[in-house]
């Protein structure tokens, strides 16, 4: 016979049967129930408290991106389940594993507006893989089965667990379930088609100019060393999307770093003239590829993705090859013949050179920039051994160019939403995961400020994350948009900011400002030193943008370049 | 690159039985900008699947973006594209139409020759039922313009391929082991 156990006890009982260590979430009415039986239950899940949901959602983020692991997040009904949102569409854009789970009012009050009632599965219908309504405690042991199963498997995603507080409270025989009942669902976890498969070999054999566009589908599935061994195999260049940046070294011999809006020059020099692109894990967005009909040309595009609907989304595609990264790469591996390239990588060798030429650290200046602040960092965190957690925007850009990965799932960051505000909670999350991870915050001074309430739960929880804010008083990427495509007027970007070592003191968190490049390596080591959360105010040099810029809706080939002098592009 | 062909489809899609499944596949159609001109749902001969039928003007590209989309809610349990298949496309349409004394017999002569049926007989009107291709519902309609439509009503086309033929249903309909967390 199975027990009784109330719906409150149902949940936290299935979190433990799904391994869930840790939990983020903030109680209110609609939850209290759940809540009381954690209490009951003496914690055997650690419940870190956020200061806002919408830092639940993120970190649950986080803490999924760093771990692999399903990330859940709790809260209340109304408010608190619409605070979520955010962060959820930030994880559904980016394929993160969330189990969020949220209060309803009682099912006798549903749809009669009582107090804090939101139609939660209605608003969280387009950013969540799937979602439940409870109204039936019958109902929610399979629920919450499905939703974990759901959020992990295929392409991952948030899955919504809305219950209703009277389900919470009612109480049935429980015994976890052991299997999921889901006709309609296909993760496609499968090898792809053997045909697919040669196809997609014999154009990489006869290629004479082959590209690899890696993105996180390969870190998802854990495929890096065998991408690895399909680039050393035939000697094939590896760009990444930037959710694919850490999925193959940036430092190794055929890294071409990631290619894009802001990606390098060479890198996307090399897409355009490419005659053969092996996309894996990609979904090719517009950020990546530039105006649709114009990314790389003269290329037969091959496109693994375990999702079919990212088939010629965007990108007309040759060879679709519908499967797992790993069991592609697996099966795709030993029909590959080794092979020199060498005109090509000679061209592309070329193209780095001149790119190296323009680099922005190459130019004479004194001006603390952002750049040379993620060199850095670089350096001083045994170059590129730190879990990077960046939020949106220019800061965003240079840590990508800057900052070069080399260890798997290294950079965190919101690349489809674009969420301003992830980075603080995100890392928060990252850190209960990874508790032993170096990790740095790096935020601009207006994504920071959106989310810096979760201090107090940095503090709260003792983690040691380090915060690198790049401070140039702008909401740095609109202002540049307004610099290149309005004429440079400045409309709503100049920022009021606070005194950031001071925010940071109030919390009891160790800060300091740092103004000059000869301070920079220095103020870092003493963040590092610090036992303990500490934060850098990197006060940078105001008008610098981020290039290579290409403009939306034009083609990659049609890239602004990095001037060739220091001369700020703001006056 | 050939200009792509816009033309019009008719896809049919099961679905479980669950509350909120149109919701789901009506949203997805607004938020991925899909034009639908018609849809059409209710029971399929198995209990708890539902069967959609809706029509959608784009090209087949855009129809493959609709379907494969649409596979990945979790509820639907298959999809088809019937378009270039041989299939049965129907609708029915109940239209109220101004009848009197004067006019009823040249209205009853129209519904004869369309093969349609008059299900209620009023003083002043009539309620004509016609099943049908659609371009045979519109001519009918056009037809019956003159003497004064009040009320009407189309189902959307029903789409049946002929012939026996198997579905298969991709899901996840075996056991699945309890996971670790993190696994997969």
């Amino acid at each position: 016979m199975s027990e009784m156990k109330t719906g409150g006890q149902i949940i936290w009982e299935s979190l433990m049967h799904e391994g869930v260590e840790v939990v983020f979430g903030l109680p209110g009415g609609a939850i209290l129930p759940t809540y009381d039986d954690l209490a009951k239950y003496e914690y055997p899940i650690h419940h870190v408290l956020v200061t806002h949901e919408q830092g639940a959602s993120h970190m649950a983020d986080g803490y999924a991106r760093a771990t692999g692991k399903v990330g859940v997040c709790i809260a209340t009904s109304g408010p608190g389940a619409t605070n979520l949102i955010t962060g959820l569409a930030t994880a559904y854009m980016d394929s993160t594993p969330i189990v969020a789970i949220t209060g309803q009012v009682p099912t006798s009050l549903l749809g009669r507006d009582g107090f804090q009632e939101a139609d939660v599965q209605g608003v969280s219908l387009p950013v969540t893989k799937h979602n439940y309504l409870i109204t039936d405690i019958k109902d929610l042991p399979d629920a919450i089965k499905e939703a974990f199963y759901i959020a992990r498997t295929g392409r991952p995603g948030p899955v919504l667990v809305d219950v209703c507080k009277d389900v919470q409270q009612a109480s049935m025989p429980f015994k976890y379930p052991e299997t999921v009942n889901l006709p309609g669902y296909n993760p496609n976890i499968n090898a792809p088609e053997e045909a697919a498969v040669s196809r997609a070999a014999r154009l990489i054999n006869e290629a004479k100019k082959p590209v690899i566009v890696a993105g996180q589908g390969v870190s998802i599935a854990k495929a890096e060393a065998e991408l690895r061994q399909l680039a050393e195999k035939a000697n094939i260049p590896v760009a990444t999307s930037l959710l694919g940046i850490g999925t193959f070294p940036a430092t190794h011999p055929l890294s071409i770093s990631w290619g894009g809006m802001h990606g390098e020059a060479y890198c996307n020099y090399a897409l355009q003239e490419c005659d053969v692109l092996f996309a894996i894990g990609a979904r090719l967005d517009d950020r990546l590829t530039g105006a649709f009909d114009t990314f790389a040309p003269n290329a037969k595009i091959i496109h693994v993705d375990l999702d079919p609907a990212e088939m010629g989304k965007n990108i007309t595609i040759d060879t679709p090859v519908i499967g797992d990264a790993l069991l592609t790469l697996r099966n795709l591996l030993p029909q590959i013949e080794p092979n020199e390239h060498p005109t090509w990588l000679e061209q592309i060798a070329e193209w780095k050179a001149d790119t190296s030429d323009r680099d922005i650290l190459a130019q004479e200046t004194d001006e603390l920039i952002a750049p040379y602040v993620m060199r850095a960092l670089w350096h001083s965190t045994g170059e590129g051994n730190a879990t990077v957690v960046s939020d949106v925007g220019q800061h965003q850009m240079w840590e990508a160019q800057y900052y070069h990965h080399t260890k798997r799932r290294s950079l965190l960051t919101s690349g489809g939403l674009g969420t301003m505000g992830y980075a603080l909670p995100a890392a928060i999350g990252a850190q209960m995961g990874l508790p032993d991870e170096e990790i740095w915050v790096v935020a601009g001074d207006g994504g920071f400020q959106m989310t810096m309430i979760e201090l107090s739960t940095v503090v709260q929880e003792k983690l040691p994350i380090k915060i690198a804010i790049i401070n140039n008083g702008y909401l740095g990427m609109v202002r540049q948009w307004q610099d290149v495509f309005y004429n440079k007027r400045h409309a709503g970007t100049p920022l009021f900011n606070p005194d950031f070592v001071k925010i940071a003191e109030a919390y009891g968190i160790p800060a300091r400002a740092v103004t000059s490049k000869e301070e920079a390596a220095e103020a870092i080591k003493e963040a590092q030193a610090y036992d303990g959360p500490f934060l850098l105010d990197f006060q940078v040099e105001e008008f610098t943008n981020v290039y290579p810029m290409v403009t939306p809706g034009k083609s990659n080939a049609d890239m602004i370049r990095r001037p060739n002098s220091m001369t700020p592009q703001g006056e | 690159m050939s200009e792509p062909q816009l033309k019009r489809h008719t896809i049919n899609a099961w679905m479980e039985d669950k509350p909120g499944v149109l919701n789901r596949v009506a949203g997805l159609f607004r938020r991925r900008n899909f034009n639908i001109e018609s849809l059409a749902v209710g029971h399929s001969e198995t209990p708890g699947i539902s069967r959609m039928t809706f029509v959608a003007y784009g090209t087949d590209r855009d129809m493959r973006q609709v379907t494969t989309q649409l596979d990945k809610l979790i509820n639907v349990t298959h999809i088809e594209d019937v378009t270039h298949l041989p299939a049965v496309k129907r609708e029915l349409a109940l239209i109220k139409v101004k009848a009197n004394n004067q006019t009823r017999a040249e209205v009853m002569q129209l519904v004869d020759i369309y093969r349609a049926s008059i299900v209620d007989v009023d003083m002043e009107s009539l309620i004509i039922q016609i099943v049908g291709k659609e371009d045979q519902v519109d001519s009918l309609i056009k037809l019956l313009q003159s003497f004064g439509i009040e009320e009407m009503v189309r189902t959307g086309r029903v789409a049946m391929v002929r012939g026996l033929q198997e579905r298969e249903m991709g899901g996840t309909d075996t056991a699945v082991p309890t996971h670790q967390n993190g696994h997969h």
